[in-house]
């Protein structure tokens, strides 16, 4: 059982997301960065579907009220435990009575707690992530707050204390994570613009505004003019998807978006890159460069890959435990 | 089809969006609902999310993309209208009064009283072209042209669910409370989506809705 004595800035019980209901409305919800909750998932030989909670920036504390074997994962925090540093990326058990801490994320935007076997809540729609629009799923389908407490399915993988990780020099990309552009595959719309606004727009050091959440990030940078403007009947969208509104700032649509829209695409982030996106830091420079379906598909791939080979190299420390 | 170009573009590597230009027209969502039907079961299709005049189709990692773009132009010419009949839903409303409070300013807006304004509403008959924005929440045809009302300069922040609304040409109704900038008319008991029903959303492409008026308070 973990109890949360603070949640920071915004935690809530997060998973992979809802597939088959956007028909309805219902959108996936699901880890922004979903690429840190499935590796802790991962190192805790859990499910793939298993959930997790995702903090906000850091800032939250909680407390192990039965012991509890963890992974935190995402970007440093300064996360102590019982005061003494917690390195990310990294199994081990939480005792009881123990508590964690965690400062303030500087490179990165969301920090994952996964638990052995994940946690324990009901499914609803055929997952665990909060839908904070339709107030279900997760816990009471809200954010997380001082007080709440939360079974893990499976706390233990064994009798004895773990402590394992992968090490930074056989996977550099989780401890600085690539600083080239973000991808994209133009969209319905990029073609409304010339080479000089298509150039505008992968020629630009884009910020993130202060207005982003896990509804849409909005990119603070030079307005874009399209040669046509077009009133568009409302449509599917996707998380990842940018549109430019008629302000002529880029937003990109995240995962507690709504299912449809009616504004422009230029395109849509691909699905490798949307981590990176989920984590930069409000006023850090982003970059977009666009690329095939191929090449996105290819870099899916190698994810899946790397954590495969998390998944498969942590295996004996789950086979060797009834 | 010639009218309606279906339009195919990409929306990252794991979609495609087949679309066809407005006006909103049911003529033309049966046919998308025809080409939806068809598209559904193919190898390599996920999902599929119908819009308004367009289908959202989702693959599968393994899926031939130029096989399912072929296929889509292909139904697309042969797609006749789906004849589907749909359900007729009666919505009972209260309208104006603290939960209708937009129903004095949009008569006004038309030169109407607010009962004259309620009873042109109630007076129509609706067809859910597409559900979607939010959970449950449909995309009706049918709005009386009269009615069509600009939206508000900036949105509610939060608006409840149940709220009878009109923005711009269409007509709806909040399935989950949320900030929204359409006028709110007035209120009704029905629920539109309820995630622990064993069909969550009240609604499906292709059924009419009536509004039905119970009260108009000042």
């Amino acid at each position: 059982m973990i109890r949360i004595h603070s949640p920071g800035l915004g935690a809530s019980v997060q998973d992979l997301g809802r597939s088959g209901w956007r028909a309805i409305g219902v959108g996936s919800a699901g880890a922004m960065d979903a690429r840190a909750l499935r590796i802790a998932n991962a190192l805790l030989s859990n499910p793939e579907t298993a959930a997790g909670i995702e903090f906000t920036l850091g800032g939250f504390e909680i407390e192990a009220e039965t012991d509890c074997d963890i992974c935190l994962a995402g970007p440093e925090a300064q996360v102590t435990v019982d005061g003494q540093r917690q390195p990310r990326w990294w199994v081990r058990t939480l005792r009881r009575g123990q508590r964690l801490r965690a400062g303030h994320a500087r490179d990165g935007m969301r920090i994952y707690l996964a638990v052995g076997g994940g946690l324990d809540l009901p499914e609803v729609m055929g997952a665990r992530a909060t839908d904070l629009k339709g107030g279900f799923g997760g816990l009471e389908g809200r954010m997380l707050r001082a007080g709440d407490r939360l079974k893990a399915l499976r706390p233990r993988l064994g009798a004895s204390e773990l402590g394992f990780g992968p090490s930074p020099r056989a996977f550099p990309d989780l401890w600085d994570a690539p600083q080239t552009p973000l991808r994209f595959i133009p969209g319905a719309e990029w073609d409304d613009h010339d080479a000089d606004s298509q150039a505008l727009f992968t020629g630009t050091d884009w910020t993130l505004s202060p207005q982003s959440n896990r509804i849409g990030y909005r990119l603070d940078g030079p307005v874009m003019t399209p040669r046509i403007r077009r009133e568009l009947l409302s449509h599917g969208i996707l998380p990842g998807t940018i549109q430019l509104p008629p302000s002529g700032q880029p937003v990109i649509q995240m995962l507690d978006a709504n299912t449809a829209g009616g504004y422009p695409k230029l395109g849509a982030v691909i699905a490798a890159d949307l981590p990176r996106l989920a984590q930069a830091p409000l006023g850090r420079a982003l970059r977009f460069a666009p690329c095939s379906p191929a090449e996105a598909r290819a870099a899916k791939a190698e994810e899946a890959r790397m954590i495969d080979t998390l998944r498969r190299c942590t295996a004996p420390f789950r086979e060797d435990r009834p | 089809m010639a009218d309606h170009p279906l339009s195919i573009s990409w929306l990252g590597e794991a979609a495609l969006l087949a679309q066809t230009p407005g006006p909103m027209s049911l003529e033309v969502q049966r046919r998308v609902w025809t080409l939806e039907r068809q598209l559904a079961p193919l190898p390599g299709v996920a999902d599929t999310v119908l819009g308004v005049h367009s289908v959202l189709v989702m693959m599968t990692d393994d899926a031939d993309p130029e096989a399912l773009i072929a296929r889509l132009h292909a139904f697309w010419s042969n797609a006749t209208a789906d004849p589907r009949p749909g359900r007729l839903i009666e919505v009972p409303v209260s309208y104006g009064g603290d939960t209708g409070p937009d129903l004095g300013p949009v008569a006004d807006h038309h030169g109407l009283s607010p009962r004259a304004l309620a009873e042109r509403h109630a007076a129509g008959t609706y067809t859910v072209f597409a559900l979607g924005s939010q959970p449950g929440f449909a995309y009706l045809g049918g709005l009386d042209p009269a009615l069509a009302t600009p939206r508000l300069d900036s949105p509610r922040l939060h608006v409840e669910a149940g709220s009878v609304v009109i923005g711009g040409a269409q007509a709806g109704v909040i399935s989950c409370s949320s900030p929204s900038g359409w006028h709110i008319i007035g209120r009704t008991e029905t629920v539109f989506f309820d995630p622990n029903r064993a069909e969550p959303a009240l609604l499906a492409p292709g059924d009419r809705l009536r509004f039905v008026l119970q009260e108009v308070r000042p």
